[in-house]
């Protein structure tokens, strides 16, 4: 506890400034995320295990984040706590200002559904529900009523380019349509940030470059994302490079030679 | 919000239409089972109730017995120890609203080229009271009937119909133990009294005229039985207390340890025994629903664990794009709920069939009431409810991200 409030105390200035040097970010907007000396320990029958030994970051407003790094690097845990679900051991982490650590799991899951979009690799949509009801599932939980949640839906569809397909089912269409419809459900709660977990994995290059190409648009018109991936191809669309080596954040810098579509 | 969940609860359990199926067996039959014990109850129970009602109601039977003293049984010729001043005497009685002494004799009847064997009942002219049975046609006994000793004679539905078909009996003659009778009346129909017997299937004289030309070697004035109309039900027990007392005292039966030389009878107490029956049987057959309830239950909750654990990925993704426990928690109990309800409503469905079967097979009268099928649906989604939760508090309960790991 000692070290832990020691860390807290003396910790921000020092984070901040740290922070503010490493990583020159082109966007200016408001702070959507920041972390304070962030540990994560999983506790195991062999013993304590930490994963994550203190990570300060923040993201701004309107950025476009790949975070890259080989697996055991933490970038998944990382990941895990920046989207709400599961919770820092020691640090801070706070979403839009507000410190998430002590939340309980409703309201974890209300912060989720509020400001946050995931994008996994997998896809996971809903297989027995049709393209238009997995998109306006935030909604649902969100309480939205049934009309304009259909609504919406319908016009997050359109976004990504596929209204065609709206009653069709996940299975009944391609990876990358399937993908597109992952985007536009993670969009269709108007999230503060999008969270894409090795969006491109599971999609030969063309289509990997259809959903980047999607994502540089969205963040064209002013989404913050984030996107983790062990390719570089994918990586190099993004504004800024963070990386990750055993639990420590060891790179963060702009992306000089950026693709664009 | 609700309906979007109704229609995913509709999907899972379509998704695995064999399996649902199995698994709602055990509520159909428990439901079934649950309908049918309540309809052969309840059809029990108004059948009883209609037969008693059809000897009339709040009605007292008072038989005659032997006389015993001292431990002493006497033989035949005391047999006969009611009379008909008991009666009169009765009459007097508070709460009374009528009294009748009955007495029987088979007797032929012949009018015209027909005959018929029939139970004839020498009465008063309070009979029909005490029976609660109405006249169909003719004129009623009266007083004068009963102490001129008329040769006048009323029939019940099936004698009339045996002897005059469909002919008007009104005003006939017709003959018994070669005394001619006046037809003056015929009786409403009465159905079957509780042990089976046609009640129609009967012919009433005046007692005096009874005793006069039928009763053979039967002691004057003497009776075998004696009905008596309680005025309100509320009465029946305090009323039978002094109807004992008032014969013991005529009787003669001063020692209290002394058995009654009379039987004396209600046909509440006959219809209580029905119930009581009826009760156990439902009772039993409840006992049997339960336990197959049960089973059903145990059933459903067994498939939603198999249920939860195969979409434990579906809740990790609802539960990363927001779905808070509770809605977790609501998704899965409402498909339990579901699994049951549909269940029990095939199970009311078979068990009406079938309550209807054993009234076209059996004869028996068998009721479905609405409380009954009210009964069963509340019953089968309380059932969905209570073994649907754990499975669905365990979905609930999974960590996000352990979730969307699950292959």
């Amino acid at each position: 506890m000692d070290r832990l409030d020691s860390q807290v105390s003396s910790g921000p200035e020092a984070v901040r400034l740290q922070a503010s040097s490493l990583k020159p970010s082109q966007a200016n907007g408001p702070v959507v995320i920041l972390t304070d000396q962030l540990k994560k320990t999983y506790f195991t029958d062999a013993g304590a295990l930490e994963v994550l030994h203190g990570v300060n970051f923040e993201i701004k407003s309107g950025e476009f984040v790949a975070i890259m790094g080989p697996s055991g690097s933490g970038k998944s845990t990382f990941m895990n706590i920046l989207g709400c679900l599961d919770v820092p051991t020691s640090g801070t982490y706070k979403l839009l200002g507000e410190s998430v650590g002590d939340l309980s799991p409703d309201q974890l899951a209300h912060r989720r559904n509020k400001f946050l979009g995931f994008v996994f690799q997998g896809f996971n949509l809903l297989p027995r529900a049709d393209l238009l009801e997995n998109v306006a599932m935030p909604l649902l939980y969100a309480k939205v009523p049934g009309a304009e949640r259909n609504q919406r839906a319908k016009d997050m569809l359109d976004r990504v380019g596929l209204s065609p397909w709206i009653h069709h089912r996940p299975s009944q269409v391609s990876g990358g349509q399937q993908q597109r419809a992952a985007v536009a459900r993670a969009l269709c709660g108007a999230p503060s940030l999008v969270l894409a977990d090795e969006p491109t994995g599971n999609l030969d290059s063309q289509t990997s470059d259809e959903i980047m190409k999607l994502f540089c648009e969205l963040n064209d018109q002013g989404l913050t994302l984030i996107v983790v991936t062990h390719e570089p191809d994918v990586a190099a669309y993004s504004k800024r490079l963070v990386r990750f080596h055993d639990g420590r954040l060891v790179q963060d810098a702009p992306v000089s030679d950026r693709r664009r579509p | 919000m609700f309906p979007a969940m109704l229609l995913e609860a509709v999907r899972a359990i379509g998704a695995n239409r064999m399996r649902s199926f199995l698994t709602m067996l055990g509520m159909v039959i428990g439901v079934a089972a649950v309908i049918l014990m309540l309809a052969v109850g309840e059809g029990t129970r108004i059948t009883v109730k209609k037969q008693v009602d059809s000897m009339g109601t709040n009605v007292f039977v008072i038989l005659a017995g032997f006389q015993n003293t001292s431990g002493v049984r006497s033989g035949s010729g005391n047999r006969h120890t009611l009379n008909e001043s008991d009666a009169e005497a009765l009459k007097e009685l508070p709460g009374v609203e009528a009294v009748t002494p009955i007495v029987n004799n088979n007797s032929q009847l012949v009018a015209g080229g027909q005959n018929w064997n029939t139970m004839v009942q020498g009465v008063n002219q309070d009979f029909l009271t005490v029976r609660s049975w109405d006249l169909a046609e003719g004129r009623p006994m009266d007083a004068l009937d009963v102490s001129s000793g008329s040769r006048s004679i009323w029939l019940g539905q099936s004698t009339a119909k045996e002897l005059f078909g469909s002919l008007n009996p009104i005003g006939q003659t017709l003959r018994v133990k070669n005394v001619p009778f006046v037809v003056e009346g015929l009786l409403a129909a009465k159905g079957q009294s509780l042990n089976g017997q046609d009640q129609d299937d009967t012919a009433i004289v005046p007692i005096t005229t009874s005793q006069r030309y039928l009763a053979g070697s039967q002691f004057r004035g003497m009776v075998r039985m004696i009905m008596l109309k309680a005025a309100s039900p509320e009465i029946m027990s305090h009323l039978e207390e002094q109807i004992r007392e008032l014969l013991r005292e005529r009787h003669h039966i001063l020692d209290p340890m002394q058995d009654d030389d009379f039987f004396l009878s209600n046909l509440s107490a006959v219809m209580a025994s029905a119930e009581a029956t009826a009760s156990a049987m439902t009772l039993l057959l409840g006992a049997i629903a339960s336990v197959s309830l049960a089973v059903g239950g145990s059933g459903i909750m067994n498939i939603m664990l198999v249920s939860v654990t195969e979409r434990t990925r579906e809740i990790g993704i609802r539960l990363a794009i927001g779905a808070r426990r509770r809605d977790i928690l609501t998704q899965f109990i409402l498909e339990a709920i579901l699994v049951s309800l549909t269940g029990g409503i095939l199970g009311l469905l078979i068990g009406s069939v079938g309550a209807y079967l054993v009234q076209a097979i059996w004869r028996t009268s068998v009721v479905v009431t609405s409380s009954s099928m009210i009964l069963s649906f509340t019953v089968s989604a309380g059932i969905g409810l209570f073994f649907g939760f754990y499975p669905a508090w365990k979905a609930a309960r999974q960590n996000p991200i352990e979730a969307l790991r699950f292959q």
